[in-house]
């Protein structure tokens, strides 16, 4: 008996130890083809992300200009950027953009998939795609567009108001200029938010609304209280998107300035700012600093926003 | 409404198909003689040169030249634009390689690029020995101090077009004092055709500093011998008062303050919606690329209105000139290409009759040719002779400073802050002297 019992107590170190040695072969074998995976992705990632930014920080340590050449002045460019008005100016823009446009965009998007989510006929699919096209025309090209919409010539603007015997506003004014991209911007993004909600919402077992709607809850009730707390984690992730993306807001300021340059300055937004003092200005070194400080107020942003939600995005 | 949306797609088409074309332009240039050209190379055992230009018809010249050349050929890629190839010559001097031998560069940005040791100085190279050959004004804009840093090409000596037509339908007569130009204004105002007489755009850049000129501004000087000193004047009695005066026709609603070259702008000038196109002499060939033309439009020039009829002041638009840069391998080749490709009354000929460019060359500005020449777009009207050749005769050169872009862009936000209502003309000049000094000092400057 104390054979048997001891036995299975001695014996089982043997194989694990023997297994152990083989793990270890065997990992290092797959840890060896792993690498091999990943080195291409490695080299493309280190030569054009991390390399690139390495140089940038490099330089954004240095002080250069016109006249005086070129200096290693540690962290001066931060502390100028930090306290440089136009940039702080465009911060403060670029947040008000945040305030607006990203609430615009997700009650669109949250709307559309909500709706396409109850709807099961060909109209569905089609109304799908359409709200999802504008995600499929390049920025760029997309911004061009609507400024040719907003022209007070070629757009169709005097013509729609002209219908009810008013003039049309100048959308390219100063006053006007901010709901201009506000709705270039929820044009552009809403249907590529609504994939993602719609997405989160299929994947949502429907035996919850039948639940639900045993319990008596109504349509409003299961879209307000079930179906929006199924999908919190989705629309953080919409959130943070958009919040990234505003803050980073480029292209569609810098097209439409060819056409409202007195309206949109060229520090407009910070990655204007950074944008102009490289490439028009030649401060590559400061715009360095700038882009960086933007990516340090960019990442606080997104962190601290991902801690406030930690409970709705599923992080923790 | 359908011809209008017609319109915008297809200005959306062509500006699609000018944003690819410069995005896929970026890779042109380098000193290898196996660097891709627009052109085709006659002689090929010979010596190449590349060159970075944009004027029309410019493959004409190049082939003049490359025919007319056995030890050397240039290689020309069009780079884009203005501003679209400084982004890519800027870019290119900071990573130290891709610039082209020979480059075209408007005479407002040299400075800018001789403070970055870009530009070779042509002293050595033998460009004094052709001044003579050139406007005294657009021999001043190339060089600063005793260096010259490029061999100018095209001038844009100021003029006023105008709409005959719509001058006599409302009874005006052609205004040659600014004065008068107030009264046309509202006179054409009160014809109430619904136009206006002129524009002033906020974003003039050249055009607005060209303005501020004719009353005496001087708003920068320096001296490329003493690159860490400039000094900053930009806000003189002179462009007070030119301020003043236009700020009192937008408050008139006399004149629009529409921003220059967008398609707005460009159909308001061919359309009637502006009676007078305030032009350099590059202006005539850029109305007559222009779609959308009321068909009836009768065109004229004369000169440009005076704040004194009696000492007449002229003043310059624009204009561009042939560099070459630092980092071409064979400079004295280089040089050559620069100083002699705009060189001969042939390649004038094709510069004046297809590209519309106004030479800074003096034998074609003298020859009976030019000033003869009758122009179908303004009914015969000999421009040359009538206005052009006496305001470019006139013009004696400005300088810019080594910052002009930035001096620009701040000029733009504060006139446009004006004709807002936001400050007047004398504030926003001060402004724009506060701002500019501010950047010059952070620049390094010893600011005078």
């Amino acid at each position: 008996m104390a054979l048997t019992t001891t036995s299975p107590r001695t014996a089982p170190p043997q194989p694990s130890v023997s297994r152990k040695v083989g793990v270890d072969k065997i990992d290092r074998k797959r840890q060896r083809w792993g690498w091999l995976f990943v080195g291409p992705f490695a080299l493309v990632f280190l030569g054009f992300l991390i390399v690139p930014l390495a140089y940038a920080f490099w330089m954004s340590l240095q002080t250069s200009t016109l006249a005086a050449g070129t200096q290693f002045t540690w962290f001066a460019n931060y502390g100028k950027a930090f306290t440089d008005p136009i940039f702080l100016e465009g911060l403060g823009r670029v947040g008000r953009f945040a305030i607006v446009m990203i609430p615009a965009q997700m009650l669109v998007a949250l709307a559309a998939a909500m709706v396409l989510d109850n709807l099961t006929t060909v109209l569905s699919k089609f109304s799908r795609l359409m709200i999802f096209v504008p995600y499929a025309v390049p920025g760029v090209i997309g911004a061009l567009m609507w400024g040719f919409l907003y022209s007070p010539r070629f757009g169709p603007g005097s013509d729609i108001f002209s219908l009810f015997g008013l003039d049309a506003p100048s959308f390219l004014s100063q006053d006007n200029i901010f709901g201009a991209l506000v709705n270039i911007v929820t044009w552009q993004w809403s249907g590529y938010y609504m994939i993602i909600i719609y997405a989160a919402l299929r994947g949502v077992d429907s035996s919850v609304y039948e639940a639900a709607r045993l319990d008596g809850a109504n349509s409003w009730q299961i879209a307000l209280r079930v179906k929006l707390p199924m999908i919190s984690s989705s629309m953080v992730m919409v959130l943070i998107f958009s919040l990234i993306g505003t803050l980073q807001f480029f292209t569609e300021p810098q097209v439409l300035r060819a056409v409202a340059q007195g309206a949109i300055p060229v520090s407009y937004t910070p990655n204007m700012y950074a944008y102009s003092l490289a490439f028009s200005y030649s401060q590559f070194n400061y715009a360095s600093a700038i882009s960086f400080s933007l990516g340090i107020v960019v990442f606080i942003g997104s962190y601290l926003f991902l801690f406030l939600t930690r409970k709705q995005n599923g992080l923790k | 409404m359908k011809s209008k949306l017609l319109t915008s797609v297809g200005l959306i088409a062509v500006s699609a198909v000018v944003l690819t074309g410069c995005s896929s332009g970026g890779g042109g240039g380098g000193s290898s003689a196996a660097a891709s050209c627009t052109n085709e190379i006659v002689n090929k055992d010979a010596a190449q040169v590349t060159v970075w230009a944009w004027y029309p018809a410019f493959e004409a010249v190049v082939d003049n030249f490359n025919n007319t050349h056995d030890d050397v050929q240039v290689c020309w890629t069009n780079a884009g634009q203005g501003n679209d190839e400084y982004t890519k010559f800027s870019t290119s001097i900071e990573s130290g390689s891709g610039a082209p031998d020979v480059i075209q560069l408007e005479s407002e940005v040299l400075s800018s690029f001789s403070i970055r040791n870009a530009l070779v100085d042509l002293t050595e190279f033998g460009a004094n020995d052709i001044k003579d050959k050139f406007t005294p004004g657009s021999w001043e804009d190339a060089s600063s101090g005793d260096a010259v840093y490029a061999i100018p090409v095209d001038g844009g000596p100021m003029g006023m077009l105008y709409r005959q037509d719509l001058f006599d339908a409302a009874g005006i007569a052609v205004p040659t004092t600014w004065e008068e130009f107030a009264v046309a204004a509202q006179q054409l105002k009160d014809a109430g055709t619904g136009g206006v007489l002129a524009n002033f755009p906020t974003n003039g850049r050249a055009f607005n500093q060209a303005l501020f000129a004719q009353a005496g501004s001087v708003p920068f000087t320096y001296d490329s011998a003493k690159p860490t000193d400039v000094g900053i004047e930009v806000n003189d009695q002179g462009a007070k008062d030119v301020l003043e005066y236009w700020d009192g026709l937008v408050k008139k609603d006399l004149v629009t303050t529409d921003d220059a070259f967008t398609a707005d702008y460009n159909t308001s000038l061919v359309d009637g919606t502006y009676a007078v196109y305030l032009a350099a002499a590059w202006g005539p060939g850029y109305l007559q690329g222009l779609s959308d033309a009321d068909p009836d439009a009768i065109w004229r020039a004369a000169p440009l209105p005076q704040w004194d009829a009696a000492n007449p002041v002229q003043v310059n638009w624009g204009g561009s000139t042939f560099a070459v840069t630092e980092q071409a391998e064979d400079k004295a080749n280089a040089a050559v290409v620069a100083k002699e490709i705009f060189g001969t009354d042939e390649a004038w000929k094709i510069g004046v009759e297809q590209s519309a460019l106004f030479p800074s060359y003096v034998p074609m500005l003298e020859s009976e040719y030019f000033a003869n020449l009758e122009y179908p777009f303004f009914g015969g009207q000999q421009i040359n002779k009538d206005v052009f050749l006496e305001a470019a005769a006139g013009y004696e050169g400005a300088t810019f400073s080594p910052f002009q872009n930035y001096a620009y862009d701040q000029l733009t936000e504060e006139l446009y802050s004006m004709v807002q209502g936001e400050q007047d003309g004398s504030q926003a000049l001060d402004d724009l002297q506060e701002t500019l000094t501010k950047y010059a000092t952070d620049q390094g400057f010893k600011v005078n």
